[in-house]
């Protein structure tokens, strides 16, 4: 039985130390930020200028400047800042963001990731993501195993242009948790049910 | 409040930016539609310019924001680091009919701070091994790093929640963004304040950008402050 996105978001909470700070990319990551145990003690950095983001916002404490890098509405927690986006980056590029959770398209047994344009097809625009990858001292990407066509997203090498090179350190999918390892994806658990074959990895598993 | 003899108050978005012209370059604050410039787009849609390079990290979305003058054909280039959410900049951007520079987003604010520090050019690791690092210098520092530019501008449009007569700002939440940024890397900063006070009425602790760096300050108007995406607790 491959996890839920939920169950995604609990297994990747697993790996974070308590007092820590993390970054969650836009899409799938930001479930992470409702599901997180206040007990943990962490700080959500959004990059659009905030540090200590709590989850949602009740309908009436909503405000339209108080919003994550997803432009959702969020609230934030006791001990939040605001600051601009020159710190805000520099809390990344400086290497102060313990964790970076962010999406991706494809993931390769060297640790790259692609998650930023389909040439030809469509550009979102990299964002913050190619800061976030260089600058966080972990990278988790949390995505759906297969792409619409049924393949894996976890590759041998990235076919899609790069959002960063050999930067990725652990991947979340609704099949398991790997390491890329520079030539292989280590699996450091299954999700109940899985097996080996049904990952349909061509890069070598370990 | 009681009108001031400040040389920086202007009394609408038309009066402040009356000298704009076709072909300079114009940063405009915010992130999405948070912080967006409201009063200065809008009189950009009624002055008669074109062949702009615009700065700005999403050029709008969904419609609104900047995408009023980027269907107005107003725009020419654009520097960005998000296009997600804005189909008619994708659109434009795919069919080459604007130019569109995607910069990393930590390096987009970087090279606006930099202008605005007196900063010619850094290296950075963000990008190395990417289409971005194409035709870049590399140079070997404890990892790989690519060299970027200072990003200057003309004008800048920004908007803060609270501004003096001197053009010290205060901004609310998170919408300030780029806004400081850009304020320190244009020529002329125009500014537009949902509250506009005297000089002293922000406590000098309190103040995010002082007004040095601001030339042009108004009170704007009809502000709606727009929601991207309405999350609320339990949906």
């Amino acid at each position: 039985m491959a996890w839920t996105n939920e169950q995604m978001a609990d297994e990747v909470i697993k790996v974070f130390a308590p007092h820590s700070s993390v970054n969650l990319g836009i899409g799938m990551p930001t479930i992470i930020a409702e599901r997180m145990p206040k007990d943990l003690h962490i700080m959500i950095h959004s990059e659009n200028g905030v540090l200590g983001v709590s989850g949602r916002p009740t309908k009436s404490s909503v405000s339209p400047t108080l919003i994550n890098a997803g432009k959702e509405t969020v609230s934030v927690a006791p001990g939040a800042s605001f600051f601009d986006s020159s710190l805000s980056f520099g809390m990344i590029r400086g290497g102060h963001i313990d964790y970076c959770v962010l999406g991706g398209m494809e993931v390769d047994s060297e640790r790259s990731l692609a998650n930023w344009m389909i040439p030809g097809k469509k550009v979102t625009g990299m964002g913050g993501a190619m800061d976030l990858v260089n600058g966080s001292k972990q990278v988790i990407i949390m995505m759906n195993h297969f792409s619409k066509d049924g393949t894996a997203k976890l590759l041998k090498k990235c076919v899609l242009p790069l959002t960063g090179k050999e930067v990725v350190d652990l991947v979340v999918t609704e099949m398991g948790v790997f390491k890329p390892t520079g030539n292989a994806f280590k699996i450091i658990k299954l999700a109940p049910g899985v097996e080996k074959a049904d990952l349909k990895i061509e890069a070598p598993l370990e | 409040m009681t009108p001031t003899n400040s040389p920086k108050v202007f009394k609408d978005a038309h009066a402040a930016l009356h000298d704009i012209k076709s072909g300079m370059t114009l940063m405009s604050g915010g992130f999405g539609l948070c912080g967006i410039a409201e009063n200065c787009i809008d009189a950009l849609t009624t002055i008669d310019v074109k062949d702009l390079t615009v700065i700005s990290n999403n050029i709008g979305n969904s419609g609104r924001g900047l995408v009023k003058i980027l269907v107005q054909d107003k725009i020419k280039k654009a520097y960005c680091s998000y296009v997600g959410g804005n189909p008619d900049l994708e659109k434009r951007m795919l069919s080459k009919e604007v130019e569109v520079e995607l910069v990393p987003q930590g390096t987009f604010s970087e090279r606006i701070r930099a202008a605005g520090m007196g900063i010619r050019a850094f290296y950075t690791p963000t990008g190395y091994g990417t289409l971005i690092a194409e035709g870049k210098d590399v140079k070997m520092f404890d990892r790989p790093c690519i060299l970027e530019t200072a990003l200057h501008a003309d004008f800048a449009i920004i908007k803060a929640q609270k501004g003096d007569t001197y053009g010290n700002l205060w901004f609310k939440e998170t919408a300030r963004n780029f806004s400081p940024l850009m304020a320190m890397a244009a020529k002329i900063t125009v500014v537009e304040v949902e509250e506009l006070v005297e000089v002293g009425q922000i406590p000098a602790e309190d103040i995010h950008l002082p007004g040095l760096f601001v030339q042009r300050i108004f009170q704007g108007k009809n502000y709606k402050n727009e929601i991207e995406f309405l999350v609320t607790e339990g949906v």
